[in-house]
């Protein structure tokens, strides 16, 4: 059936991200075709693990964003490589420390939102000022290498692919699972669509909200652990730029920031995409400017396409 | 009326409150020297909150205003120094691509958060192109501007004022005001009462760009010099100054001498924290708490003002 496969919202993300893939190919003449895919992979995960935390929260409807990741990402990964000490045998604590991290950043964030009725926005951004202050003081500007095993893990390969990306491969299929297939799914997205009728039906939409701020808490910590150990060790201004990527990626990927609607295969897309375009530009010479306003009307120039194309439906 | 009051109550008390600790804090700001020093980096703020309360008026947000006082600062800085005629259209053609961007965003029915998203990166583009490296001058005249010793009130505090007179009367007292804000009420009836929605989303915009354009211009006056990140921090700095002065994400409901002085309470808060001599580790945290705790008195207002 074409048309059932025209009408996906992840298609134009996954065209996209192979139009640029076969873009930069043809300049090279199909030298280096391997070495792309996998540097993608590689880069594309942190952006989809982020992007999939975000993505719950903008399914929750509009209004709904978490502005905290990229501080989320720097305080987790600080603390747990400050734990690690890059000691062997302390990757497990180093993980904990950063779930840890995530799940009291997300509490926290849910807490203002829902005690103090704060829009989300302003919520996240204000607490993201003090997870921020959190991080500066505790690394007081030292780089803290991970320890071995675990920065191989990072940087290393399976079967040919990208560890990182194989975790984050797993988180998606999870996710995917649990909203296409469990009753919490379910509740998320009704919650999405309509929170008051939602509620009305019986859904406990604050324990479902709750779910999801911690949830993209918790991805912000793994992305962040996962990019420190991969880049050997936290930077303060290591999760600058997700900030607009994770709602990049969402949009892109064809999640609709009305609410009540996630994507998953589109995460990845849009991910990959992101990676590759400034590949491209690249490739073709594009100055530092150049490339920043290319990117910035090919993501308006995909969603007008994505939304042109429901609007035919 | 008495709601209007609630709503513009909370922005006058925090800031009354920053005020008298930053003064109890440190006396010898009680001068005119002192407030002009508190305010200095005021003036492009506000501005830059009421152009984001221009496109929250309307139920949009924008994520590429930090970005696009960046770049108008950047023309600034650099084409209307050198070549003025060509900065002046520059910037007049700046202004026209936000009212273009707010009719095709409508048109299109186009999700605004993503469109500035990647306006963003666009407006950031362009002014790394015009300024690949921090330089540029600031003109003579606009230098000159800022700089102005009124008598009696300094010039910060008198420029936030007239900026406060002048969007209250566009936005609150004038018809053209309440028509925009009604497409943020509920647009349908607009339209049904015979307005081109299109056009006062264009409007909207378009007033957007220019508040934008005069935020980027003062800015330069300020700095004297501009570079392509210089004003990136006010994205989020306009968007909590639109809700610390009462508005709201939706139904049109904001305040232009709120969003003034959310803006003032926000750039006071930096001031208070540096008398405080808070180790330099915690003076963005300590931002956000402040920014916290505003919102959190919020509460109170709201409750008492559903009663009233």
């Amino acid at each position: 059936m074409p048309m059932t496969l025209l009408q996906k919202p992840w298609l134009w993300s996954w065209l996209a991200a192979a139009a640029s893939f076969a873009l930069i190919v043809g300049l090279t003449e199909g030298r280096g075709a391997g070495g792309l895919a996998y540097a993608a992979l590689s880069f594309g995960a942190f952006a989809a693990i982020v992007g999939l935390g975000q993505m719950l929260v903008i399914s929750l409807g509009p209004g709904n964003v978490d502005l905290s990741i990229p501080a989320t990402m720097t305080l987790a990964s600080t603390l747990a490589l400050k734990a690690m000490g890059s000691e062997p045998g302390t990757v497990a604590m180093g993980l904990g420390v950063a779930l840890l991290v995530g799940l009291a950043t997300g509490l926290a964030n849910f807490a203002l939102i829902y005690l103090l009725r704060l829009p989300p926005i302003i919520a996240t951004l204000a607490a993201s000022l003090v997870y921020q202050s959190l991080a500066i003081w505790s690394n007081r500007g030292l780089r803290i290498r991970p320890p071995a095993a675990l920065a191989e893990f990072a940087t290393g390969r399976s079967l040919g692919v990208p560890n990182v990306a194989l975790v984050a491969l797993a988180l998606s299929i999870a996710l995917w699972i649990m909203l296409e297939r469990s009753v919490w799914g379910r509740w998320l997205l009704a919650s999405g669509q309509n929170l008051r009728a939602a509620r009305l039906a019986g859904i406990p939409v604050e324990a479902v909200r709750a779910a999801c701020y911690v949830t993209v808490s918790l991805f912000a910590a793994v992305a962040g652990f996962l990019l420190a150990s991969f880049s050997g060790g936290a930077a303060l201004n290591m999760g600058q730029e997700y900030l607009l990527m994770s709602i990049a990626v969402v949009v892109i990927g064809g999640t609709s920031v009305a609410g009540g609607a996630s994507n998953v295969p589109g995460i990845w897309g849009a991910s990959l995409f992101m990676f590759l375009v400034v590949s491209m530009l690249n490739s073709y010479g594009a100055s530092a400017g150049l490339r920043m306003v290319l990117t910035g009307l090919i993501i308006i120039g995909i969603v007008i396409a994505a939304s042109t194309r429901r609007a035919l439906r | 009326m008495t709601r209007d009051i609630y709503r513009l109550m909370l922005p006058v008390v925090s800031l009354a409150v920053l005020l008298a600790a930053t003064f109890w804090l440190q006396p010898r700001a009680m001068s005119y020297f002192g407030l002009n020093l508190l305010f200095n980096l005021a003036v492009p703020i506000a501005l830059a909150t009421i152009a984001q309360m221009m496109i929250i008026m309307v139920n949009d947000i924008d994520l590429s205003l930090g970005a696009f006082v960046s770049l108008v600062a950047c023309v600034a800085a650099t084409f209307l120094t050198d070549a003025p005629l060509t900065g002046m259209l520059i910037l007049l053609a700046l202004v026209l691509a936000y009212a273009a961007l707010g009719a095709v965003i409508h048109a299109l029915d186009l999700p605004a958060i993503v469109v500035t998203l990647g306006m963003s990166f666009v407006w950031g583009g362009l002014a790394l192109t015009i300024l690949p490296s921090p330089g540029g001058t600031s003109p003579d005249w606009l230098r000159m501007l800022m700089t102005l010793k009124p008598p009696s009130v300094p010039m910060a505090v008198a420029a936030s004022i007239l900026i406060a007179v002048v969007t209250h009367l566009l936005i609150v007292r004038s018809g053209i005001g309440t028509v925009l804000r009604g497409v943020g009420g509920n647009a349908r009836s607009v339209q049904r009462a015979g307005w081109s929605v299109l056009r006062l989303k264009a409007l909207a915009y378009g007033l957007a760009g220019l508040f934008g354009v005069l935020a980027g211009m003062a800015l330069v006056g300020l700095t004297t010099s501009a570079d392509a990140n210089i004003a990136l921090r006010y994205t989020l700095l306009s968007i909590a100054g639109v809700i610390l002065g009462g508005g709201e994400f939706t139904g049109g409901r904001v305040s232009p001498a709120g969003a003034v002085i959310g803006a003032l309470t926000l750039t006071l808060a930096a001031s208070f924290l540096n008398f405080l001599r808070l180790s330099p580790d915690w003076q963005i945290g300590a931002q956000g708490a402040v920014l916290i705790l505003v919102l959190a008195a919020r509460l109170l207002f709201t409750r008492r003002s559903a009663r009233a």
